[in-house]
């Protein structure tokens, strides 16, 4: 399912402009990062992929739908949205209730209901902690189950704001996996993260915002190379990417596969 | 000089039958900066509440061994005396907030006010502290309309104001942009220049590994390892246990492998590994 967005601006109501005039499409099926300095505008853009806000100027499709003619509700339908903070979406008794809630919502029931419930939880590991209440898990386990309650809603698009803040080296390792999956199944991912060294492993196209503008959006490798402009939304870019430039490999390299590579290549 | 002892502590929280941490034995120099690193749930965040007296006074459960700060023991102090010389700033800024104050500036002051400080002197030490880590901006905010990074300087600045002899800061950068990060991390090391005593948890190994003194590596509970940054940070035994390492270290050892690192020792930061791999491959 395409988003296109265009000359889209937002303005809170306490008069600060967000967005300034963005333009953008997002194919079926792409996984793209979103970085940029803290207030850049990242959560604000993708808040209007799902209605929760409204453009004050401009047009957010999803599909052939007008994000400012259906309801919140109905848009769930296409874009899930994983919140930075699990706590501030769960709020079942059990995993596997909180995990069931969305796809009932949605229509979906019997068999069909289940096995988007069983395959969530198996995608996030979660399969053995379906009877266990949410708040008796670790922040780590709390966090694959606001990914399995938005993935048990088998949306076209799924969104991750922050989703390796606070998590440890295991556990981003599995949200990495999720992300895999989920693009082997033709999903379109979205993800805001200050993690750029997560961004470069798992990402393919590479959005910079900056003051509420896109200041980059293009292939990883050749967003990654702008060091400068990047500087400017304060994003370091990655650990391998820095380590290439100072080697001074001829091409920019993002992860250890390519950089290994470059390094034989200059030997 | 040890200002921070601990000798064959063992925690329980109330009503769990593992304990949180087991048998740890630590001491910490004065004016050392020392960074905590381990998976989610290996007891980093219940040594940071040791180290500030909420454990056992606040949190209850079954504390032994000996938890010692400049000498005086935690459990013959109360909450109250302990305070005035270990700070901690919450993993979560959001429940280190008071919640009783409108202004940020207030709500700095906060915590002197409670001990008696001389008003006169209170401005001084507020606006001093707002300076030091860059927030003078939000002095006249609500605490609770700031970003997770603002809430996080000010969580930190709240501590800093007391001038405790030990600061404990419980992952202080988690919600922070790369620079914010990097500018919260100059002020720290500059606290621990100054003659405080920093004990840290955070996941940035490169951070680490650039201003830390010591790392001690911390998995269910346990003491795992404790040396400086580059023995632990490039340790084996972190990635076979789950622990983050530096994109450096593990780029290097899959070098060495193929012929292309050829020094015994394995780098943590950029420059160590610019500088080895130049020079191993003579680029």
């Amino acid at each position: 399912m395409k988003i296109e967005i265009s000359n889209l601006q937002f303005t809170y109501p306490n008069g600060v402009q967000a967005l300034k005039d963005i333009s953008l499409s997002i194919d079926s099926g792409e996984q793209v990062a979103i970085v940029g300095q803290n207030g850049a505008g990242k959560t604000t853009l993708v808040k209007h992929l799902n209605g929760l806000l409204q453009p004050t100027q401009g047009h957010v499709l999803i599909g052939d739908w007008d994000t400012t003619k259906y309801s919140v509700s109905k848009l769930a339908s296409r874009v899930g949205y994983v919140f930075q903070n699990p706590d501030e979406q769960l709020f079942s008794k059990t995993v596997g209730v909180e995990v069931a809630f969305g796809p009932r919502n949605l229509g979906y029931h019997g068999d069909q209901a289940q096995m988007l419930v069983k395959d969530a939880l198996t995608l996030t590991e979660l399969s053995d902690k379906t009877e266990t209440n949410p708040y008796d898990l670790s922040v780590t386990w709390r966090k694959m189950v606001a990914l399995a309650s938005i993935i048990s809603m088998d949306t076209d698009i799924v969104i991750f704001d922050e989703p390796t803040t606070g998590q440890d080296a295991v556990n981003i390792a599995r949200i990495a996996n999720v992300i895999a999956a989920l693009r082997a199944r033709g999903k379109t991912v979205i993800t805001i993260t200050h993690d750029i060294d997560f961004c470069a492993e798992n990402f393919e196209r590479v959005i910079a915002m900056s003051q509420g503008k896109i200041l980059l959006d293009g292939k990883a490798n050749d967003v990654f190379g702008q060091e400068e402009v990047l500087a400017t939304t304060y994003v370091d870019p990655p650990q391998l990417t820095r380590l290439g430039k100072r080697l001074i490999f001829n091409k920019t390299v993002r992860n250890e596969a390519e950089f290994l590579a470059a390094l034989k290549r200059q030997v | 000089m040890a200002i921070v002892n601990l000798q064959d502590v063992t925690y329980k929280y109330p009503l769990t039958d593992t304990p949180a941490l087991q048998n740890i034995n630590l001491q910490v120099n004065e004016g050392e900066f020392l960074a905590i690193i381990g998976p989610n749930g290996a007891g980093k965040s219940t040594l940071c509440y040791t180290l500030a007296g909420f454990v056992p006074h606040f949190f209850k459960g079954e504390l032994s061994g000996l938890v010692e700060v400049l000498g005086k023991e935690s459990l013959d102090s109360t909450l109250s005396e302990w305070v005035l010389n270990v700070g901690l700033a919450f993993q979560n800024p959001f429940n280190q907030i008071s919640g009783a104050k409108y202004t940020v500036f207030e709500e700095l002051a906060f915590g002197l006010e409670n001990i008696g400080i001389p008003r006169e002197e209170m401005k001084v030490r507020v606006e001093d502290a707002m300076q030091l880590t860059g927030i003078s901006d939000l002095a006249e905010r609500s605490p609770y309309s700031l970003s997770g990074g603002q809430q996080q300087r000010v969580a930190l600045t709240s501590i800093l104001v007391m001038q405790p002899k030990v600061l404990v800061l419980d992952e202080p950068t988690s919600q922070m942009d790369p620079i914010g990060t990097r500018e919260v991390f100059a002020v720290i090391r500059r606290m621990a220049e100054s003659g405080m005593t920093v004990i840290l948890v955070e996941h940035k190994v490169e951070w680490i590994a650039q201003f830390a003194d010591r790392v001690i590596a911390l998995k269910d509970g346990q003491l795992l390892l404790d040396g400086t940054p580059s023995e632990v940070l490039t340790s084996p035994i972190l990635q076979e246990n789950g622990f983050g390492i530096s994109r450096y270290t593990s780029v290097a050892r899959k070098a060495k492998e193929m012929g292309l690192w050829k020094r015994n020792e394995l780098p943590v930061t950029l420059d160590e590994a610019a500088e080895g791999f130049a020079a191993d491959n003579h680029i």
